[in-house]
């Protein structure tokens, strides 16, 4: 039995939300204030950490856009993904310290420039990662997915968390992965760079950085622009081309794109292995920005990448993309000027205040067109 | 190898055989007369069985040393060792053992702390002197009052030791800014930067800022950035070898000049040596030390057992040897009297020269290693 409250100012308070707008209004009325102090303070050290934020934000982007294109298909959040990061990870490890695959190209053709050589051996171990990942979630997909396809929502669900678990547990034995923490060979040298007031300039080793200026190393850049490159690859797939149209069809409702004549089963194991492929990619470049690799090296990753992609509304690429940048700004920005502990405290805190301001993210969109 | 292990099976028996001898002979107080029984508990099986073979032969090394010298007070020392697995129930029973059916005196061991912290409440109880070797509990020496147990004692450091350590030797160094990084869900790590925090500011320096993180991070740019910003010229950093790794190929590609130090959880063959160049860290002993007792020790064990004596060996026959010159300073065979005779003893043993404190925890020297040159190279032994 409802109880009719009859003060007006309450029954208005409780009417206009007037208490829920109020708490975010303050809340980010002392965010800004802090932020900006801290901007006017030392802007230098500011944009710093914002640079600092965007590498984080980049590698973030690349698992959440495998999370969102997965969930737009066939609306299943695929757990396993931040454990497909890690087997892509460890692929280029191996592939790195064993096979040597980043030297291929350089033994190969030894008249090519050396950087040249370089950049096109660290782009094979990647596209390696990518190929074994791809694999990996086909079979995945095949094996567990495809069965359960008819089945409830939630049947699938559980699925992944235990396919997530099984690639854990299976990487963690000592004749697969090992439970140890490796160290992880770059397939190039790092050289980090300043610029600023002082011009701009490489940084050498036991040399102090002039004060004030920004640095960042060719870690960052690779990953800045491979992640905007396979953004857009995955936008062109999926806008332009057959494929992507058939993505679509398939998002948009299963059995009349079947009845059109698309083979939708194939379709979506395509977009299994995509998604997977730049899980794959997430992991190298994660593991060449963070160098070490461990069995639940995907756990932490792969919930964040996937808290920017409800973000940025789950199922929309740019979304995806959108909401990882802010995933990796409010955590470096915590980090940084409230308090590194309860960084992953104010990030996940993030997902809640959108969720609930919007509540099918920021590029979330209302209507059924999915991807 | 199996030279090896038949030759301990072989001392094993003869020390099994020695130790029934006087009891079958039921002559108590004749044999007491004739010789001092010493006990050494090492877990020789159960999950750490080299620590308890480096034990063993730290410990027989030192009696042997001491009975080819014509023993303590004129009498022979006769060793009985013990197997305790590392595990709280067979540590008690070889401890009930030796007490009441050999009747020893005194016990050098147990190697683990969750076995030694037992065994001191039986040596306690029944009034034996015990002495840990490597158990770096705090509760090994301590009541859970707080009061310390007056028979018990160790000849390790406990961790945030090496906090003190490491502050003297940066500010010897002559740094005087220091950043400090700790886990704060981590005990080891977050003593020993407390202890470095706090002693670093008595010798002079100034802690420019600290920062907490989680272990389950792995983006330190946020940090680090302050760490350049703040101008320190110390970074202490006393966790484990995975998280270093981390730090240390961050702080290079960020610009960092700060030196980084930290404490034994960087000693790990995984350190990533090239990221980590030029970083120190603090341990219990390193064979390299130059000091004529380190050589003279490192020599002798060496020609015995074929290898490089370990921070378990040194310890035990530090221990051993502490005991012993304890004994040799009360004058007499007597429990109490020889735990008396410890809490004032400064002896000069091989991981540094040792006084006890009030804890029963020894203040000795630690050693300073540097990573250089793709190697682990010994620096300075520091004392506090």
């Amino acid at each position: 039995m409802e109880r009719k409250n009859q003060n007006p100012i309450v029954n208005w308070i409780v009417k206009s939300k007037i208490l829920g707008i109020l708490f975010f209004v303050i809340i980010g009325a002392t965010a800004v204030f802090k932020l900006g102090t801290a901007l006017l303070d030392n802007p230098s050290l500011f944009l710093q950490q914002v640079v600092n934020g965007l590498q984080l934000g980049f590698v973030y982007a690349l698992i959440a856009l495998g999370y969102t294109m997965i969930y737009g298909i066939i609306q299943l959040i695929n757990f396993a993904h931040g454990d497909v990061f890690m087997v892509g990870a460890f692929a280029s490890f191996y592939s790195i310290s064993r096979y040597n695959v980043h030297l291929w190209f350089q033994n190969l053709f030894p008249s090519v420039p050396a950087m040249l050589a370089q950049a096109i051996g660290a782009v094979t171990v990647v596209l390696v990662s990518m190929v074994v990942c791809a694999l990996l979630a086909f079979t995945i997909e095949r094996i567990a997915y495809k069965p359960l396809r008819t089945a409830p929502r939630i049947s699938a669900l559980i699925t992944a968390i235990g396919i997530s678990f099984f690639l854990e547990y299976f990487g963690a034995l000592g004749f697969v992965f090992t439970p140890n923490y490796i160290t992880y060979e770059r397939p190039f040298e790092v050289t980090s760079w300043y610029i600023g007031p002082e011009g701009f300039g490489s940084i050498q080793a036991g040399v102090a950085t002039p004060p004030h200026s920004l640095i960042f190393s060719n870690i960052f850049l690779i990953i800045v622009l491979a992640s905007v490159f396979l953004l857009l690859v995955l936008q062109y797939i999926v806008k332009r081309t057959k494929i992507g149209k058939a993505m679509r069809a398939v998002a948009y409702d299963k059995p009349t794109a079947r009845l059109m004549g698309i083979n939708s089963d194939a379709v979506i194991s395509i977009t299994f292995a995509l998604g997977a492929a730049l899980a794959g990619a997430a992991g190298v470049l994660y593991a060449i920005a963070y160098p070490q690799v461990f069995f639940s090296m995907g756990i932490i990753p792969g919930m964040k990448a996937f808290v920017a992609a409800v973000v940025g509304g789950i199922g929309s690429i740019p979304g995806a993309f959108i909401g990882a940048l802010i995933m990796g700004q409010a955590e470096t920005l915590s980090a940084a000027y409230i308090s590194t502990p309860m960084r992953d405290a104010i990030a996940f805190s993030l997902l809640i205040v959108v969720l609930l301001i919007r509540p099918k993210g920021i590029m979330g969109e209302t209507s059924s067109e999915k991807v | 190898m199996k030279k090896n292990v038949l030759l301990s099976i072989v001392v094993l028996l003869a020390l099994a055989l020695a130790a029934c001898a006087p009891a079958a002979a039921e002559g108590p107080a004749a044999a007491e007369g004739d010789t001092i029984k010493v006990a050494n508990l090492s877990p020789l099986t159960g999950p750490v069985p080299t620590f308890g073979e480096s034990t063993k032969n730290g410990f027989m090394m030192a009696v042997e040393e001491w009975n080819a010298n014509g023993g303590i007070l004129g009498k022979q020392i006769e060793p009985i060792v013990e197997d305790s697995q590392c595990t709280a129930d067979p540590a008690v029973n070889a401890a009930n053992k030796v007490i009441d059916q050999d009747g020893v005196h005194y016990i050098v061991g147990e190697v683990c702390s969750s076995a030694s912290i037992p065994v001191s409440e039986v040596a306690q109880e029944k009034g034996v002197l015990m002495i840990s070797p490597t158990s770096t509990n705090a509760d090994v020496t301590l009541n859970l009052d707080g009061t310390t147990k007056d028979m018990v004692f160790r000849a390790c450091f406990i961790d945030p030791f090496q906090g003190l350590v490491m502050a003297k030797f940066a500010s010897d160094q002559g740094y005087t800014k220091a950043f400090v990084m700790s886990d704060q869900g981590n005990d080891y790590v977050r003593g020993l930067a407390e202890v470095f925090s706090e002693k670093f500011v008595e010798y002079g320096g100034e802690i420019v800022g600290s920062e907490n993180y989680t272990g389950t991070d792995t983006d330190f740019s946020a940090i680090l950035t302050k760490v350049a910003d703040s101008g320190a010229e110390v970074l202490y950093l006393p966790d484990y070898y995975n998280v270093i790794n981390l730090v240390a190929a961050q702080a290079k590609q960020l610009g960092i000049t700060a030196v980084m130090m930290g404490a034994d959880g960087w000693d790990s063959s995984d350190l990533d040596i090239a990221a980590a160049d030029g970083g120190y860290y603090s341990n219990h002993y390193s064979p390299d030390d130059t000091r004529d007792v380190v050589v003279d020790w490192v020599s002798k064990y060496t020609e015995k057992y074929g290898a490089t004596p370990d921070a378990l060996a040194t310890l035990a026959y530090d221990a051993t040897n502490l005991l012993f010159a304890a004994i040799e300073k009360a004058g007499v065979d007597d429990a109490a009297a020889v735990a008396t005779a410890m809490e004032s003893l400064s002896y000069d043993a091989v991981s540094g020269t040792v006084t006890f404190d009030e804890q029963h925890n020894p203040i000795k020297s630690a050693v300073v290693l540097q990573v250089k040159d793709g190697a682990i190279q010994f620096v300075a032994s520091v004392a506090p």
